[in-house]
Parts: structure tokens; sequence; C-alpha cells
């Protein structure tokens, strides 16, 4: 490669243009500048800080935030592979031990060759054909010893990604059962005519008495969100559409932009009538990459079809275009205010609410933020009429539900119901058998165990994001506990200290029990940690980063208690080991140079 | 008048601020000796603990020696108190955790002149250093911490008395101190 400052005039001014010189874009020209270089270059962050007229710490800052992003060369080709529990159900650990055996690499480390590095990454949302990798952001899905062996080979000739066969990133849609949102065939503009018809306080109302409640796990109601947001102060309005499905087990945001892209975006486009907004945003997490440019050209022939732009469908001043922002990695994203933050090219750290976005969200300014699925049946009972929506489903959760099925099932897909089914039933549908538990709604929801099997999908009961991560009784309950455990100390923002040192600890502790060094003492810590988390975090994420584990102690504790092995506290590390160093150095092995820890 | 609880102090990692803290309650040691009689401690020389009701602890892990003390307080003391940053989190000492315990041996004794004659002490008397300093409660069961950098005299009045009195202890308000 020539120098950087060569390149400047090359490729970063086109992306500062691309981006217009705006730093709330900083975000998205890392992500190019990632993309295209396959790291951020020091030369780069001075460059970018001197046009941008920002401090280099800030742009050093969101580089760091991001897993996705590197600041130091990360090789040529970089895997990632998913770590979800379905993934590692999958024999995904044992895949990846092999591609580190096949590439002569640790995990962790980029090879002194630079050519390649290999390390897991959070749940790519490929839960249903797993096991599944990312390799320099695109997905690759099904992965078996022999395409882990073809693709060690393939990196080691050095055949650049658009040469790979097309067939490894090929991802299903997996539509298992269909309901009225996959159902739905209207044309493009179809449904944007019917709310033009009613106008913009009248789709506000139709939404409200639809009964629709928002679909990404909070199930506030959208209407009332419309509502607020339509009559809040501001000089300008906004709409989002939050992609960043980062949900472990959580894959339908990614089916319906696949299928019902026009679906969303018209759904954004009547909320952008229903609340005065002229620029509308989707975020799409970084894991689904590989939807950009399709999503980019729907937006185009949107445009060109005069959906989008000047004077919507030929309503004279009804203005309104959407922009497509990636993420790079950070599950926190996912929750509106960290969203807004990286939206505005910042690090995501979550606002403290309230204010809530509806007031002051995208740039302070009122923004309807909601779920992929929220505004595709937002579009939906505009179109079918709030009262034949209401129909479908229960009387406090109308209308129907996506769930991503994933885990011990022989049929892992998408599955459409009204609310209201119950667990069972889901089961019984995706051909679960001797199932020992579900985690509904993802690590942050709730363990289901076999005698709740009768308890019903709906904001009465179970609330669901979508994800249904089936466990069979092969299954040990603490080490799914473990992985989401993990998972949250690894995505915790850091922003604030009950949830940044909380999820770590209890990280450890877990490991510890893992380990076979855990007593009774353990477990009292685990419990008082969860209360910590609960009581005191900033946001969402530490307040149910415990769930997992108050969840499995309830219904599973014995698979907690048999790992505990000792009545007396043991060390988390092996004293003697501890002196090891210390031995080396100064070269003794007399009996006062060792540690038992026997001695209490 | 009901026998007096034995009570066992002592400093591993930590500077001994903590029991200059102690002897902060001024005047209140007469009413606490009435109560409490002293086991093993710095105040009384004696070398090793006996079965104690209380063992107060101050610093925090960073050799052999201190993992053997710690565990005959363990094994001694019914109550275990670690008191002060240092035995809590591992505090001062726990700032060379981040550096590699070779190099700084290295350092010390090798590169810099005028050490030990140019080679790292291997006395057999001397205690080995851990490659990592480790607050109390990694390495046993706590009961009780009492914070503070040190704890002032009287937060640990209060806790020691609300102990001796059968309450589980509390510092409310003004006696929780970090700095």
């Amino acid at each position: 490669m020539s120098t950087l400052t060569d390149l400047h005039d090359d490729y970063l001014d086109s992306i500062l243009a691309r981006y217009d010189h705006s730093a709330n874009n900083l975000l998205q020209m890392l992500c190019d500048v990632q993309e295209r270089s396959g790291y951020i270059h020091t030369e780069t962050v001075n460059y970018l800080s001197i046009k941008l007229r920002i401090p280099r710490v800030r742009i050093e800052g969101v580089a760091t935030f991001y897993s996705f992003l590197h600041l130091q060369p990360h090789g040529e080709y970089r895997l990632l592979f998913s770590d979800n529990i379905t993934d590692r159900m999958l024999g995904s650990q044992a895949l990846m031990e092999k591609m580190c055996q096949q590439l002569w690499l640790q995990p962790g480390k980029v090879s002194e060759d630079g050519l390649v590095s290999i390390n897991t990454t959070s749940c790519t949302g490929m839960c249903d054909q797993g096991p599944a990798m990312l390799v320099n952001g695109r997905a690759i899905t099904r992965l078996t010893h022999q395409r882990v062996q073809e693709i060690a080979s393939l990196i080691r000739s050095r055949t650049p990604l658009a040469g790979w066969p097309a067939d490894f990133f090929h991802v299903e849609d997996n539509i298992r059962r269909s309901g009225p949102l996959f159902d739905n065939t209207s044309a493009p503009g179809d449904i944007l005519r019917t709310a033009l018809a009613l106008g913009g306080k009248d789709i506000v109302e139709a939404v409200k008495n639809s009964g629709l409640r928002g679909r990404g796990g909070a199930g506030f109601p959208t209407g009332l969100k419309w509502d607020a947001c339509r009559n809040a102060p501001g000089a300008a309005r906004h709409v989002v559409c939050n992609a960043d499905e980062g949900e472990p087990g959580t894959f339908k945001d990614r089916v319906l932009l696949n299928c019902q892209a026009d679906l969303v975006f018209e759904g954004m486009t009547l909320c952008a009538l229903a609340v005065g907004a002229r620029h509308g945003y989707l975020y799409l997490r970084g894991e689904y990459r590989y939807l950009l440019e399709p999503l980019r050209a729907i937006l185009q022939r949107r445009r060109d079809n005069n959906m989008l732009g000047k004077n919507i469908l030929g309503q004279p001043g009804f203005d309104f275009d959407i922009a497509i922002h990636t993420g790079a990695g950070a599950y926190i994203c996912g929750e509106e205010s960290a969203l807004i933050e990286s939206l505005e090219g910042k690090r995501g750290v979550p606002r403290n609410r309230p204010p809530f976005p509806v007031t002051h969200g995208y740039m302070q300014q009122p923004t309807a933020l909601d779920n992929v699925e929220t505004f595709c049946s937002a579009a939906l009972a505009i179109q079918m009429g709030a009262e034949k929506f209401r129909a479908i489903g229960t009387a406090k959760s109308s209308g129907s539900k996506l769930i991503s099925v994933s885990g011990d099932c022989p049929r892992p897909g998408i599955y459409e119901y009204p609310f209201g089914m119950s667990v069972r039933e889901v089961l019984q549908d995706c051909g679960a058998v001797n199932t020992r538990a579900v985690q509904v709604s993802g690590p942050s929801g709730v363990c289901v165990a076999e005698s709740e099997f009768d308890r019903k999908l709906g904001f009465e009961d179970l609330p669901t994001a979508g994800a249904f991560m089936v466990f069979d009784d092969s299954r040990d309950l603490f080490e799914v506990a473990r992985n989401f455990v993990h998972f949250f100390a690894h995505e915790s923002c850091g922003f604030c200290t009950p949830c940044r040192v909380g999820t770590s600890m209890l990280k450890t502790t877990m490991d510890k029990i893992a380990a076979g060094l855990g007593s009774k003492y353990d477990l009292r810590d685990i419990e008082r940690l969860d209360q910590v988390l609960q009581t005191s975090s900033h946001c969402g994420l530490g307040r149910t980063a415990c769930n997992p584990v108050l969840h499995t102690l309830k219904h599973f504790r014995p698979a907690y208690e048999n790992r505990l092995k000792f009545l007396e506290f043991k060390p988390a590390f092996d004293l003697d080991g501890a002196l090891a160093r210390a031995r080396q150095m100064t070269g003794r092995d007399d009996v006062g140079a060792h540690l038992k820890t026997e001695e209490t | 008048m009901s026998k007096k609880l034995r009570v066992a102090t002592t400093s591993l990692a930590g500077c001994f601020g903590c029991h200059m803290s102690l002897l902060d309650i001024d005047e209140r040691l007469f009413t606490l000796l009435e109560l409490v009689e002293l086991d093993r401690s710095p105040l009384t020389d004696i070398k090793h603990c006996g079965q104690c009701d209380i063992g107060l602890i101050e610093g925090g892990i960073c050799n052999a020696e201190n993992v053997h003390v710690l565990y005959e307080f363990r094994k001694n003391c019914k109550i275990l108190i670690a008191i002060g940053s240092c035995a809590i989190t591992g505090g001062l000492p726990a700032q060379r955790n981040h550096l590699d315990l070779g190099n700084c041996l290295t350092e010390v004794y090798l590169t810099e002149p005028g050490l030990a004659h140019g080679h790292i002490p291997n006395d057999p008397e001397l205690p080995l250093p851990l490659d990592k300093v480790h607050p109390l409660h990694e390495v046993v069961k706590i009961d009780y911490f009492i914070p503070g950098c040190p704890p002032s005299g009287d937060a640990i009045w209060k806790f020691l008395t609300d102990l001796l009195a059968g309450k589980t202890p509390e510092l409310g308000h003004g006696l929780i101190e970090y700095d």
C-alpha cells in the first residue's frame, strides 16, 4: 500500500464528502475506512481530526467503543465466530479451534504475516442457520468442518472475498409459519396512499386504536409515542428505525428487511407523515452489513417512484427521505438512547432518561424511534384498519408477533403467530422434543422451565422481543447462563460502575464455579451481585444482565449446586501457581517457596 | 459480667494506617479493653493467634507469608473483618498488578544501582511475592468489610461496638469515607 498521505485525496476526501464533512457522521466514516483498509491508521485519525475539527480522542474514543473497528492492523482477513449459545450448541467452538489449527493461529491474535485474525463475537443473528461467522463483516452461515477447511485454504491463497463461493454467504429466510406480516402483498405505495388519505392526525389515531405496542421488547404503545412526538415542540422531527437486532437468538428483523423491506419503509414514511418528520434513519446492525446494498437499492427505487423525496406521491409539502446508518458491533446500541448517540457519531452510551427520545431524540429533537417489526405492523394496521388489526391477538397484545426459533429443534426459523400463543404450541410447531427450557426474549428475557410451558406469549404474560431459544434435556442450563453472563460482560458499555464491574464480577464468579472451585459463598456472592446490578445500573443492560442467572437459579438450582465442590471458600486462582514467577526469578524451590491451598 | 471477647489484629500488605486509626478511638480504648482481650496484634506482640472471636485484618495479600497469616486468622477467628481499602480491594500495593513481577524485580534489583549486590534476593527466610496482589476475600471467606483509607476511629468504634452488642454493624452517613 502506498503511504496514506497519498490516499487522502483518493478516498478520505471522498468519504468526508459522502458524509457532508459532518462529525455527526463520524461512525459512518470510520466504518467506511475500516471496510476499505482493514483498520483505522493513526494518520487517518489525524486527518479526520483536522478536517472535522474534533479532537483525536473523540475519534479514538468512538473507534475503541465499537468492536468491529480497529486502530491497529487486524489482518487482511478478520474472522469472527458467532459465540451465541445456539452457535456453541451447533459446534462452533470445535470449528473455531479447527480454523485456528488450519491457519496456525491463536484466538484473539493476528498472524505474524498480518494475513488473518480469529476471534469470537456476540450473536450474529444467524441462529437458525449456524454455526455462523463474519469474514471482514460479511456473514457466512452453516459452517461445517469441510467449509472451515475450504475457507482456510481460500485465505492461505489470498483469494479476495468476491472470489469465494456465493453459497457461503447465502442467508436463508426460513419462514416456517406466516401471518398477516409475511402474507402482506400490497404493492409499494399502496399503504402510503391510504395513509395520505387519512392525514397525520388520523394516522396517529388509527395506530392508537389498533392497540399496537412496540415490538422491540419494551412494548410501549406506538400510537402514544407518535402522538407525543407529533406534539413535542422542536425545530425538526425525525423517524428512526431500530434495526440493531442484537439480542442473542433474535433474527426476525433480518428476515423482514430481506423480504418485506418495502413494508418497513412504508411504515417509516407514514410515521413521518404522522409526526411531521422530514428525515428518517435506519440503524442497521453491522452484522447485517450484507443487507446494505439491497436496502439502498430499494430506497432508490422508492425515490424514483416518488415514495420518498419531495412532495411524496404528489402530496405538496410532504418531504421525507431515509438514510441508512450501520452499527459496528455494539449490543448496547439497541437501547434507544444509545442508538441515538451512535447515530450522532458518538460512543453508544445510553443517555439519562427522561427526557425521552420523543421529545429529545436525534439532535435533541423529537424523534419517533421504533423497531423494524413495529413499523411493519403500523403499516399493516393502517392498511387493515384499526379494528381488524385489533381483532388479531389478545386484548392487550394486538396483532401478530414474529418469533425467532433456534436451538434444539428440527425446524428453526421464523414463526409468525397472533399474540397469545403458548410456549408449548411453539415448541410443537418447531418439532422440539424433550425440551428442558426455553429462553424467551434472549438473555435479558426469561428462562421458562417445563412447568411453565403453558404460559402465553404476549404483554399480559410473557412479553418477548422475539427470541425463542430451545434447550433440550441434554443441555446444562448453568452453561447456558454462563454464556449469557459472558455476553453481558462483553457488551457492557462501561459507563456506570455497577454494570461495568458487576457484569465482570458475575462472569468471574460463574467461571470460578465452572472451574470446580465454587462453594456456597460464591452462590451468595452471585445473589448479592444480582441485587446491585438490578438496583443501581444506569440502563436496562445492567438491570437485566443478571436475569439468566436469576432465572436458572430459580428453576435449575441443582445445575449450580452440583458444581459447588467445597464447603469452605476456595480462591479462584492457584496460590502456588501465583508464586511461580517469583520462584523462577529467585531460583528458589524450597518448602517456603510453595503454598498449599488446603491450609485452612 | 460475661467473658471478654478475644480479638486479634494484623497488618498484611498495608501501611498500618488502619491500626493508627484504631488508636484514634483515644480514651475509648479503655472502654474497649474492658470488653475485649487482645490476642495476636501489633499492640501485644503476640506472634501467633489463639482461638479468637474477632479478627481484624488490614492490607491485602502480596506474598506467601501474608497467605499463611491470613489462613491462621481464618482458622482461629469466628468473625473475620477486612479493614481498609488495601484489605478490601488490594489498594495501593495492587497498583503493581498491571506489571510483570519478573520485570519489577529486575528493575529494582538488577537495573537500578545500589541494591542487593546485583542479584535478586533469594534467602529462604524471605517470603516470595505473589504475581498479583489480592484482596482478602479472594483468598478466604471474609465476614465483614470496613471501608475507608483509613476508616476513621469513629467508624471502627461504631463497627466494633455494634458487633460486641450483638447487632449487625452498620456505618451510617459520615462514617464511610474513601479518601
